[in-house]
């Protein structure tokens, strides 16, 4: 068994499909998933959405965007599959778990070297509530420094 | 001498001014560089599908605003440059506004 990869698919298809197009597509998809063992994690339908710039014809489309966990041979049929499609206008799949990681780490590796910090300073490693200055005050700082000018 | 010496305190006010992230430029055309969005903020993935995070960067015209002006710092302007470009692709930011 090949290795499994964490992807996101994005697609989007005409606004001439019906509610029941998209959901076809959908369950196509789930197939080829099945069919290629792999799992879908989560769907997102963000519906009808406007197009930053025309597409063919089309000014609007509907967005669904799918995290999978499969092979890369997977991805390349649905790949393929999507570029047959009519009804699909746009799609885009990224592999996302080494970003993910790699934005993991950096957020682990800052909170371990706050607390390390902390502790040396002799406070709890966690910040407590009502401690320094708040996030809202920065952002009022920034603001006020802008208006400085 | 005692001129001197008031200018040169007058020079280094303006580099005071300068540290504090202003940037003037010539003609009343200026842009503040300012620390980097992402640092500040502690974003780790920029996703290219929070259109809301990427339009500050994309100027009039829809082109990636460069580092000088932004102020973003290397590692965050390259993901930041990806993301924008996945986004563009998925037709959520213009590639090119007229």
């Amino acid at each position: 068994m090949s290795t499994s990869r964490q992807y996101e698919l994005v697609y989007i298809v005409t606004p001439e499909a019906s509610e029941q197009d998209v959901a076809d597509l959908h369950t196509q998809i789930e197939q080829i998933i099945e069919r290629f063992k792999g799992t879908l994690d989560k769907t997102e339908n963000w519906g009808r959405r406007r197009l930053a710039y025309e597409i063919g014809k089309h000014r609007e489309g509907t967005y669904v965007v799918e995290t999978i966990t499969g092979s890369g041979e997977l991805m390349k049929e649905i790949d393929r599959r999507l570029r047959v499609s009519d009804a699909v206008i746009r799609h885009l799949v990224v592999r996302v778990d080494e970003e993910l990681r790699v934005a993991e780490r950096t957020r682990s590796a800052r909170q371990a070297s706050t607390a390390r910090r902390r502790v040396a300073r002799g406070l709890p490693p966690e910040r407590q509530p009502g401690e320094g200055r708040g996030d809202a005050d920065m952002m009022d700082d920034m603001e006020g420094a802008e208006v400085q000018r | 001498m005692r001129e001197e010496r008031g200018g040169r305190g007058g020079r280094d006010k303006d580099k005071k001014d300068g540290k504090g992230g202003e940037a003037p430029r010539r003609g009343g055309f200026f842009r503040r560089r300012r620390v980097c969005k992402f640092c500040a903020e502690k974003i780790d993935y920029i996703n290219y599908k929070d259109v809301r995070l990427l339009t500050p960067f994309l100027p009039e015209r829809g082109k990636i605003q460069p580092r000088r002006i932004s102020g973003t710092c290397a590692l965050h302007q390259r993901k930041l440059q990806v993301a924008i470009k996945r986004a563009r692709q998925l037709a959520l930011i213009p590639y090119v506004t007229d």
